[in-house]
């Protein structure tokens, strides 16, 4: 029966090897470290606080009854989120490598899941950059009085507007026509634009500068970009609970809605969410934790970055609904002054008569009077409910209903400036993690030549994936972008992190953890974390799995394609994806995972060879009953 | 004679109204909301507004034809209502009876619209000729995008701080290699101390033939 290689060994040689300093790195420069323990917490923190929390949670809550959806957010945080965190933050501590050397050094057969990680991480880095140059291409916008996406361009004769935008809005028309130049389908490419690649290298150039050097300069950036976003977060808080219409808004977040919870979807959700929100089997926390002295104590930091991670989700949907709200009754208030306007000029009442007050009043007099001539004005029904529905998430949220409700603030070029650094703030610090959970696996394993610098290795890794993000700076990039969102950045993860714990708790086996970790932080982990890790959070994990593949697997895929000549515009027409773009979908999700399978078979084969080998020219000095165990 | 006067003057006004009726071919409907435009400080619609509405009116129409002179009696509005909003008609200063056509009208109007809208200070908006268009603000464009300025200067910080750490990194790496060399001098001679007492400790002295005395001793 093979065996796989004993862990026991392992563990002893890892302890002289720790004590010692990393034997194995005398001949060049030691292992860098953290600055201090700050700049090592800012880091994981940054990592995990990204867009999503701004742009996800919130919507999450609102669809799925405001305060109750919490109910579910925080089960799966506490059963889900933090033994996963803790386990990943103990094991890099602990072995002191990036992703691909401490699953190599679990078990040569499990080399697979450090590589499944790091394409992850590249892949998700690539279409993240992306979004981050998109927020600057707003940014950049954002000095112009007015802002462009409060009015619609005119039309050639300057008699009108630009049809597309009437239809839709100015908004609607700056996102999709002037920033994205979006094709009608995705099987039109389009040319690449060159605003996007501008843009494109900005963001890039962006990342390069605060990653040159590894942790190094990422220690010094992120005390910016980390902080950065909780102080606009503040300001906007301020700032959008004086706005009228404030209170509707939060009103409508927090109210909570229990019957919504008995929907399966709600838990499968909120466990998706927590997965993703904390960043976990992107192998970026391992490569964080590794440059930590091996004594400290990482109980104490997965329960810090879980919980500001959850709180800051939770602060930032208040200024979020507050100013959704906001923009919800300007909206409603619009709509009932075009029908008072309809009304006057209808009847000719005197102008101003009619008010946001007496309306109701007037329009049942005048429906008694002459009920067919208003009629015959359809004028429009104004809810404020409606209005207030009309959330969105993701790039939706940001640049379309955040924009809207910007333009209508006084100020309004200050609070655009503010929003889009501090998403850019928030994005970048996410990218740090994408680019060191490629990075350090690399440098790991000694895959660098050593007469390559750091910096250029680096650039190189920036420039390569500056090159293949092109792709999304194409008229049909949003539509790649979706891609890569659904099919890269959620399945390869679910299935990563799975294997993750098991490996950790039955391979590597679970006392021995218990044992390095008390070597570590001086505290044997208590019932809770046995009973997580062993059990609660492996099936939490395989149960999420199975639900998400079969609700995904249960309709063909669709996307939403913003085609002007389309009937119903501006509604989004609906379409299904083509064969090949399928197929591409198909293999992103199983590119990544497909390598833990090959590795563990290649070493199997390697272990074969030797076998036969062996048979075949026996040594008789080699003496095979010593070599396993100790 | 008195009653001739009164005769004809009767009859021009019922020949104005009959020129004048709403929805006519060849007028136009004005709709003003001055309260919305001026707040607190509108004035009240009256008569003497309307006398300055139909002169401002025969000064654009003498502005588009020129050499006809049109009077205010060639403007002729009918159908006032508390909106602010009524009909006017334009009459040929020549023949009082014949109506100028409703394109010259138009022309005359969007030629000199923002005199008309300056007379009462409204805009366009508050302002309404129905079946006249504003023509539209033209958006100031700038020679070069804003944007690429805030881009420029972006961009250029962050390659002049991309180049300083490059080159600082380069600077490092030159003093460590200034100082690499008194290091190795000081290992080789350590090095060299090592050869030669290793050499005195090569190779494993084989007993197996320090023995045979015992054997040959015959």
């Amino acid at each position: 029966m093979i065996k796989l290689t004993s862990p026991p060994r392992l563990l002893i040689q890892r302890v002289t090897d720790g004590e010692a300093g990393g034997a194995e790195q005398k001949e060049g420069t030691e292992r860098p470290k953290w600055d201090n323990k700050v700049q090592y917490l800012l880091t994981c923190i940054g990592f995990a606080v990204g867009l999503g929390n701004v742009w996800r949670f919130p919507y999450l809550c609102q669809i799925y009854g405001g305060g109750a959806f919490l109910i579910p957010y925080v089960i799966a945080l506490v059963f889900e989120g933090l033994p996963l965190l803790y386990m990943e933050l103990a094991i890099g501590q602990r072995l002191r490598m990036g992703s691909v050397g401490v699953w190599n050094s679990i078990s040569p057969y499990l080399g697979g899941l450090g590589v499944a990680s790091m394409m992850v991480s590249f892949l998700v880095g690539l279409f993240y950059n992306m979004i981050l140059a998109w927020v600057l291409w707003y940014f950049f916008h954002s000095f112009q009085s007015p802002l462009p996406w409060r009015d619609c361009p005119l039309n050639l004769n300057h008699t009108g507007y630009l049809t597309e935008c009437e239809k839709s809005s100015p908004v609607n028309y700056f996102w999709y026509r002037k920033t994205l130049n979006i094709t009608p389908d995705i099987e039109t490419s389009g040319p690449l634009q060159w605003w996007l690649v501008l843009c494109l290298a900005t963001a890039w150039c962006l990342v390069y500068i605060c990653f040159i050097r590894g942790i190094e300069t990422i220690g010094k950036a992120i005390y910016i970009t980390a902080t950065f976003p909780y102080l606009v977060l503040t300001i906007f808080l301020v700032r959008a609970l004086t706005l009228s219409g404030a209170t509707d808004g939060l009103v409508y977040l927090f109210t909570p809605n229990v019957s919504l919870l008995l929907n399966p979807k709600v838990w499968l959700d909120a466990a998706t969410q927590i997965f993703f929100s904390l960043s976990l089997a992107f192998g970026g926390l391992i490569a964080f934790s590794s440059y930590n002295p091996q004594k400290n104590n990482c109980e104490r930091d997965a329960l810090i970055v879980g919980c500001v991670n959850s709180l800051t989700s939770i602060y930032a949907s208040i200024p979020i609904f507050a100013i959704l709200g906001f923009k919800a009754n300007e909206n409603y208030n619009d709509c009932r002054n075009w029908n008072i306007l309809k009304l006057t000029n209808a009847f000719n009442i005197g102008d101003e008569n009619i008010t946001l007050e007496n309306y109701d009043d007037w329009l049942n007099h005048l429906n008694t009077t002459d009920p067919s001539e208003v009629e015959s004005l359809s004028l429009k029904t104004c809810n404020l409910q409606t209005f207030l529905d009309q959330s969105a998430s993701g790039t939706g949220l940001a640049f379309i209903v955040f924009t809207e409700a910007v333009i209508r603030m006084p100020g309004s070029q200050v609070w655009a400036v503010l929003f889009f650094v501090m998403l850019f703030s928030l994005g970048l610090s996410s990218m740090f993690g994408n680019l060191e959970g490629v990075l350090t696996p690399l440098l790991d394993l000694h895959m660098v030549p050593p007469w390559i610098p750091k910096e250029i290795f680096t650039g190189l890794i920036c420039l390569t994936s500056f090159t293949v993000a092109l792709i999304f700076t194409l008229g049909s990039g949003n539509y790649w972008l979706e891609i890569f969102n659904s099919y890269v950045g959620s399945m390869p993860l679910l299935i990563i992190a799975f294997f993750e714990i098991i490996s950790v708790a039955y391979i590597y086996g679970i006392n021995r953890f218990n044992d390095d970790i008390e070597w570590m932080t001086g505290r044997r982990p208590n019932i809770y974390w046995q009973a997580t890790w062993r059990f609660i959070s492996p099936f939490m994990l395989l149960v999420v799995f199975v639900a998400y593949v079969v609700i995904e697997a249960e309709k063909r895929p669709t996307y939403n394609a913003w085609n002007p000549d389309y009937v119903n515009f501006p509604l989004a027409d609906v379409l299904h994806y083509p064969e090949w773009v399928f197929a591409i979908c198909v293999l992103l999700s199983v590119l990544p995972v497909v390598s833990i399978p090959l590795v563990a078979l290649y070493r199997f084969i390697g272990l074969l060879k030797k076998y036969i080998m062996n048979r075949h020219n026996p040594n008789p000095y080699a003496n095979e009953f010593c070599n396993g165990d100790l | 004679m008195f009653e001739k006067i009164f005769f004809l003057l009767c009859l021009s006004t019922a020949l104005a109204e009959q020129l004048c009726r709403p929805e006519a071919s060849d007028g136009y409907r004005v709709r003003l909301s001055i309260k919305t435009a001026l707040g607190d400080e509108a004035y009240v619609w009256n008569d003497n507004e309307m006398f300055l509405f139909r002169a401002t009116l025969a000064f654009a129409m003498r502005n588009q034809i020129s050499g006809q002179e049109f009077e205010v009696s060639n403007i002729i509005v009918c159908d006032e209502t508390p909106r602010v909003s009524f009909w006017f008609v334009v009459t040929s200063p020549q023949n009082t009876s014949q109506l100028v056509d409703k394109e010259s009208v138009e022309e005359a109007v969007r030629k000199s619209r923002n005199r008309i809208n300056s007379a009462f200070l409204l805009t366009d908006k508050t302002l309404e000729f129905i079946g006249i268009p504003p023509t539209l603000a033209a958006p100031v464009n700038p020679d070069t995008p804003p944007w690429l300025i805030v881009f420029g200067l972006v961009m250029g910080a962050v390659g002049a701080g991309i180049i300083v750490l490059l080159a600082s990194s380069v600077v490092q790496k030159k003093r460590k290699n200034d100082e690499k060399p008194d290091d190795e001098e000081i290992d080789e001679e350590t090095r060299v101390k090592t050869v030669e007492n290793s050499a005195a400790s090569e190779g494993i002295y084989n007993r197996s033939f320090s023995d045979d005395e015992r054997f040959t001793h015959m």
